[in-house]
């Protein structure tokens, strides 16, 4: 049975065109993925769909019946629910007071709080989705938070659910246990429709995929009947290679933690850490996120200085342990969450690319700016880097999370640094901006940087590391060479099995 | 000693403390409600002169004093539209346009004041309300002849505090005004239109605020002058952050802040030799330290002074 059926839609922001023609079904029980690059329209056809914004044309029908255009609320009571990749929730109210606000006449003068704790609790257990119904938001985890937006959709009676990008912000794990919930929906007769373009979920969640570029649904296929690398190609409009690495040549130590150990900074604490980062090497560290990769990313590049251990550069202690020797250390930072540590969003592009090195002769001297040699510095890396959207003088925040990690790197790689520590580099970003990343990174080990990769992506880890290390709980497992890595080996490392690992750097050692 | 003993026991101290907290509990109930939807209402000193004065002038031109209370509240809710225009929609800075609303509409109540009365020397009086026993209630000592010997306002304030706590915590329209005021996206996400919510609220706040106003015309100093409400407004505003967005706790600070007034007030005609203004400035010193006590675990609601835009974030 068809329960939702876009017709022609068409949508235009001034000189922009979003959404051209495009039409999409969807049948009961079904989850489909709408597979596409940042910026291919997929979050704007939902939100006609939703009625947050107005089609210029086309319809929308839901069980048959067209709903009207710009109108949330008509579209709730027909049943749809949308889950956003911003939570629509408030931090400082109770779940309950979040998935009950709008749920019953504005005027009436008494809430019914008994028997919407009664339909919580039932939906709860009957989907498997577990929270406490009096917490305040504020105190929830991310992944909860995404429970409350689903639970919020499935109190309004929602037969059809959209999740735009539901995975963006969640753990590997956490991801994992989301999937699991929507076959469990869809086997209960809900109907949904998930956002990614993620290739390895949408092969491994959907029943069917829709595949948008430029605005324009160009395929649509069965996800048993296709492969990981036709979506890439169909998604990105070539064939997308990610780059591969050649054996490099490590050179000397230039990085190395003895027993490093750090409490509680932003993050997960460390407990004796040990690695070592070879010139012309990339050191690969793995784990799920919280086991304390942000913390070992922040010491290595200057935030906070160890409590015990040492950091050696180049075999010596530094003399102070801060930002602006790290940098003129030649270290180059890559942070993990380039909104809130790798850009000022309302300040110039220029701006951005020269306030870690404002103190650097090129774009200073005596107090005063140099305008014109950062702002040429800006545009060489703009031209270098294929960074589009961009302006010198634009505000950064307009660009896409592809372009500004584009900018980061290139301001990161013109300083021409000896040690990269790279975090997450490709979170959010597309296939083809991944591609871009790894392929900067390569280059820089090709050059003699020593990289420090912390991911929790295993496919990007296994392409880009020469060895590889898990972190677990604050320690760093044995290293050992990719060639003797697979997923199922990296899977034990990364739970915390290390006895394998062992056998293998000691007879490496040998 | 004493005579702080004497002060502390008499009826007449705390009749007192009541009354002046009435339009402090009008004016914080009215920050209060345009700051749970998320905009900062600094036009309040402006709106309780212009509700002073249209109350007051809608009982000299022989309206009666309901009456009066009405226009009063009449005329805050069209500041308040004005402001709720210029902030929601438009999104301008809610500091700039609440303070050019407190400058504009004090001028504006002064000026329609003397087109009222262009002569007059002394400002013209009105029949202003009248303490209101309640029968039976009135009688029980201490207690009652304090609390049930005050104006109708008063009644009507103290009931207005019960009223939005219960609208706030009890029914649906109050979760969504409290959920605008924390994230108006989400009230969007689940099909109410904020911008409306805010307006509508907005409006009504002022409205509270211009009834306070006018308590100050009509049961208080019977006339008008343009400098009546006296910082009454900023205090509300003050209050507000030491209650914590909390209507009971607002009734609770504007008791407070009453207290110290009248005690104050009547501290100076007993104690000697301490010049007055040491005296006057004692309630706004100690309204300073309650706030540093109390505020500092206050939950601000977090959509405060954001501009809604649908699909911006």
């Amino acid at each position: 049975m068809r329960v939702l059926e876009l017709q022609s839609i068409t949508k235009r922001f001034g000189a922009v065109t979003a959404n051209e023609d495009v039409s999409l079904h969807l049948d009961k029980g079904e989850i489909i993925a709408l597979l596409g690059e940042n910026g291919a329209g997929k979050t704007t056809l939902m939100s006609i769909l939703f009625g947050h914004y107005t089609a210029d044309a086309g319809t929308v029908r839901v069980e048959g019946a067209e709903l009207p255009p710009g109108k949330p609320r008509a579209a709730i009571r027909a049943g749809v629910g949308m889950v956003h990749q911003h939570f629509a929730l408030a931090p400082n109210l109770t779940v309950l007071e979040n998935v009950m606000t709008g749920t019953e006449s504005l005027w009436k003068l008494r809430s019914d709080r008994a028997g919407a704790r009664r339909k919580l609790a039932d939906l709860s257990a009957k989907f498997g989705l577990k929270v406490d119904p009096d917490a305040r938001v504020s105190e929830l985890s991310v992944g909860e938070c995404q429970r409350v937006e689903i639970l919020k959709a499935l109190y309004n009676d929602a037969r059809i659910l959209i999740l735009d990008e539901p995975t963006a912000v969640l753990t590997a794990q956490e991801a994992e246990g989301l999937f699991a919930t929507l076959r469990e929906m869809a086997a209960k007769g809900l109907s949904l429709i998930f956002i990614s373009h993620k290739l390895h979920e949408v092969m491994s969640a959907s029943d069917r995929v829709v595949v948008l570029r430029g605005g324009r649904v160009v395929a649509e296929r069965r996800t048993p009947e296709t492969s990981k690398e036709e979506l890439a190609e169909l998604m990105v409009g070539r064939a997308v290679q990610r780059p591969e690495r050649v054996p490099g040549r490590p050179g000397a130590v230039l990085l190395e933690g003895v027993d490093l150990t750090l409490g509680g900074k932003g993050g997960a604490s460390l407990k004796g850490v040990n690695f070592r980062l070879h010139a012309g090497e990339t050191l690969g560290i793995i784990g799920v996120s919280g086991n304390g990769q942000t913390t070992l990313a922040g010491l290595v590049s200057g935030l906070y200085p160890p409590d015990g251990g040492a950091l050696l550069l180049r075999g010596h202690r530094p003399a102070r342990h801060d930002v602006p020797h790290a940098i003129a250390a030649g270290i180059g930072r890559i942070p993990e969450d380039r909104n809130a540590e790798g850009a000022i969003g309302d300040m110039a592009t220029w701006e951005n690319v020269v306030l870690e090195r404002i103190w650097d002769p090129e774009f200073s001297s005596r107090g005063i700016v140099r305008r014109g040699a950062a702002k040429q510095a800006t545009q060489e890396i703009i031209r270098d880097h294929d960074v589009r959207g961009a302006s010198v003088d634009g505000r950064i925040r307009l660009l896409s999370g592809g372009n500004m990690q584009k900018l980061i790197l290139g301001r990161v790689l013109r300083a021409g640094p000896e040690i990269l520590v790279a975090a997450q580099p490709s979170r959010g970003l597309d296939e083809g901006a991944i591609a871009g990343v790894h392929e900067r990174l390569l280059e820089a080990r090709g050059k003699g940087a020593g990289v420090l990769l912390i991911s929790e992506d295993l496919d990007e880890v296994m392409a880009l590391s020469d060895r590889v290390q898990a972190i677990v709980g604050g320690k760093l497992s044995p290293a050992i060479p990719v060639e003797a890595a697979d997923a199922r080996l990296l899977g034990l490392m990364m739970a915390g099995d290390w006895s394998v690992a062992k056998e293998i750097e000691g007879a490496d050692a040998v | 000693m004493n005579v702080i003993l004497d002060i502390l026991s008499s009826v007449g101290m705390w009749e007192a403390v009541l009354r002046i907290a009435t339009p402090l509990i009008f004016g914080t109930l009215g920050v209060l409600l345009c700051e749970r939807v998320g905009v900062l209402n600094l036009g309040i000193e402006g709106i309780m002169t212009f509700g002073a004065m249209l109350g007051w002038l809608t009982v000299y031109s022989g309206g009666d004093l309901w009456m009066g209370l009405v226009m009063a509240g009449v005329g805050g809710a069209m500041f308040g539209l004005l402001h709720a225009v210029l902030t929601v929609p438009l999104g301008l800075s809610q500091h700039v346009t609440g303070l050019g609303i407190t400058l504009f509409a004090s001028s504006f109540a002064y000026y329609v004041f003397r087109l009222a009365v262009p002569t007059a020397t002394s400002p013209p009086t009105v029949e202003p309300f009248r303490p209101l026993a309640v029968p039976g209630l009135s009688e029980i000592p201490f207690v009652g002849q304090v609390l049930f010997n005050q104006t109708a306002p008063t009644y009507l304030a103290l009931a207005l505090v019960a009223a939005l706590a219960w609208c706030l915590y009890r029914t649906p329209l109050g979760l969504a005004l409290r959920m605008t005021g924390e994230n108006p996206h989400a009230v969007d996400a689940q099909g109410i239109n904020p911008v409306s919510l805010r307006i509508g609220t907005i409006m009504a706040g002022s409205a509270l605020m211009g009834m306070g106003g006018a308590f100050l015309t009509l049961a208080a100093f019977n006339s008008f002058f343009p400098t009546m409400v006296q910082g009454r407004g900023w205090i509300c505003v003050a209050l507000v952050v030491f209650a914590s967005w909390r209507p009971g706790r607002a009734l609770l600070g504007a008791l407070l802040f009453a207290f110290f007034d009248a005690f104050q007030l009547r501290l100076q005609t007993v104690v000697e030799g301490v010049p007055y203004q040491l005296f006057l400035m004692l309630p706004y010193a100690l309204s300073i330290l309650a706030l540093v006590l109390m505020a500092r675990r206050a939950r601000v609601p977090q959509a405060l002074m954001q501009p809604y835009r649908r699909g911006e974030r």
